[in-house]
């Protein structure tokens, strides 16, 4: 058994030069580093991702899959810019491009509308890594211009055929795969490898993949960041709705249980928060880990954490 | 019989599909931050060789195999059938010479080869890569005559024939790789 780091030393040096870098450039954009617990009572009602819950003095507390939760109570608390950068972990996320716990840079601004606030992700990206301005593409557009299909109108049937032709080995599972399933391998497996050197922000997610983000029925105010087919960054014009958050949770948990995964609570200090007012705001939450990749040109997670879970 | 969730897939797994035993050897895992989880994996089936490319999503499992290797010694053929003892429980094994297939070349009494049991029972078996068989027959080479580049067949105890250099005689000890069925080197001269 090795005791040395997995990453070399001038990638551990990269990491703390690029992590002074977005310190500063948060702090001239006027936003205030605020830290938050890691354990929590309450957690993230999401169909895929899978916290870890720890006991400690005889209580059971959430190991944090995001500080999101904290840092919309901040907001809505009267904070209106923060930013902050620390550890989450989610089960089942091992591999070349995820550890088990991995840090997460992520910030929250009152007022920001969906459009400032992907401007503002996609500045980030320029000034941290010195790239040209990633390109904004819907959901939609990515994948009729990458694949030729529309994700939000055609037919799952037409999914299937498209696959097929692709050469795609698709999980065995295929026909009982719901619709998003679908789109997430399709994304995955067919989309994400044809864009090697490019920069993008996709935007418009499909309402059924809100997640956390407001939504007009078809389409959801989400946004992600990817560089050469690396997913690097998610972000919302926040949902402040706290009826239609107990309502996603609510069909979460249906999903989550008829996956065979456990039900979390549904309630919590954010609906709380909600329920007394969030101001609209906008919020991203951004993989360092995966941000230190780009910077470092390497293909493995591992090139960029001194001890990954294996080793930890 | 033990299950591997996909949060337990790994190279090296050894699992079972459709009745066949597979190993594991890549496995990819990808997964959008808010999305499904899929597990793309190489499997490389363990009786047949061929290798199978499936993609699971998080939550599904395999059954794992009973798969095990262990040291055997070749002890005699009885007409199609080779028969082997394990080295450390006196276990005798049989393997037809379908599974056998060209390794019979290299199998002489006492040979060690290491087999894979498959739920206890052979499936493959693999001699060591090199080893030296007797000369039985082959025609005499031209007096003097010690060049690589000519060649002769030559039939070694096992019965089987392997092409070797003009000098060897009969009585001498070649060595032999059996990954390739090629002659090494001559280790004795009788």
């Amino acid at each position: 058994m090795s005791f040395r780091p997995t990453a070399s030393v001038k990638n551990l040096e990269l990491r703390s030069k690029k992590l002074a870098q977005l310190r500063s450039h948060f702090a001239e954009a006027g936003f205030v580093e605020v830290e938050t617990p890691l354990l929590s009572h309450d957690t993230v009602v999401d169909r895929h991702l899978h916290p870890v819950l720890v006991s400690i003095d005889g209580e059971d507390l959430w190991l944090q899959t995001s500080p999101e939760f904290a840092m919309k109570r901040l907001i809505a608390s009267g904070m209106d810019a923060i930013y902050q950068i620390t550890r989450a972990v989610r089960s089942g996320e091992n591999g070349k491009l995820h550890n088990t716990e991995f840090t997460i840079l992520e910030w929250y601004k009152v007022g920001q509308s969906y459009e400032a606030a992907r401007e503002f992700l996609s500045s980030l990206a320029e000034a941290i890594l010195g790239i040209s301005p990633p390109e904004q593409v819907t959901y939609q557009d990515l994948f009729k211009q990458s694949i030729d299909l529309d994700p939000i109108n055609d037919s799952e049937s037409l999914f299937t055929r498209r696959a097929s032709e692709l050469g795609l080995h698709v999980p065995d599972a295929w026909e009982t795969l719901d619709r998003d399933s679908k789109l997430d391998f399709l994304l995955a497996d067919a989309i994400q490898p044809q864009q090697q050197s490019r920069a993008m922000v996709v935007y418009d997610y499909p309402a059924s993949q809100a997640a956390l983000a407001a939504s007009n029925g078809e389409t959801a105010e989400r946004f992600e960041l990817f560089i050469n087919g690396l997913e690097l960054a998610n972000g919302y014009h926040e949902l402040l709705d706290a009826q239609e958050l107990r309502d996603r949770n609510r069909d979460t948990n249906k999903q989550r249980l008829a996956d065979g995964n456990d039900r979390l609570p549904e309630e919590s200090r954010l609906l709380d928060a909600m329920d007394s007012g969030l101001p609209d705001c906008s919020g991203v939450a951004l993989g360092i880990d995966r941000l230190m990749m780009i910077a470092a040109g390497t293909e493995s997670i591992h090139d960029v954490i001194a001890f990954p879970v294996d080793r930890a | 019989m033990a299950v591997y969730k996909t949060n337990e897939f790994r190279k090296g797994l050894k699992v079972q599909i459709d009745g066949d035993p597979y190993l594991m050897i890549e496995m990819n895992f990808v997964k959008p931050g808010k999305g499904n989880a899929f597990y793309k994996c190489k499997l490389r089936n363990l009786v047949r060789g061929t290798v199978l490319d499936r993609t699971y999503k998080g939550g599904d499992s395999l059954e794992a195999a009973d798969v095990e290797e262990v040291g055997v010694q070749y002890l005699y053929r009885q007409g199609d059938t080779f028969v082997f003892m394990e080295n450390k429980t006196y276990e005798q094994y049989e393997l037809s010479s379908e599974q056998v297939d060209d390794n019979w070349k290299y199998l002489k009494d006492g040979t060690t080869c290491s087999m894979v049991l498959y739920n206890g029972n052979p499936i493959t078996l693999t001699p060591p890569n090199h080893v030296e068989l007797l000369v039985e027959y082959c025609e005499p080479g031209a007096k003097g005559d010690t060049a690589t580049n000519v060649t002769k067949p030559v039939k070694v105890e096992t019965g089987a024939e392997f092409i070797c250099p003009a000098f060897i005689e009969m009585g001498n000890v070649i060595r032999i790789d059996t990954r390739s069925g090629d002659y090494i080197e001559r280790v004795s001269v009788k």
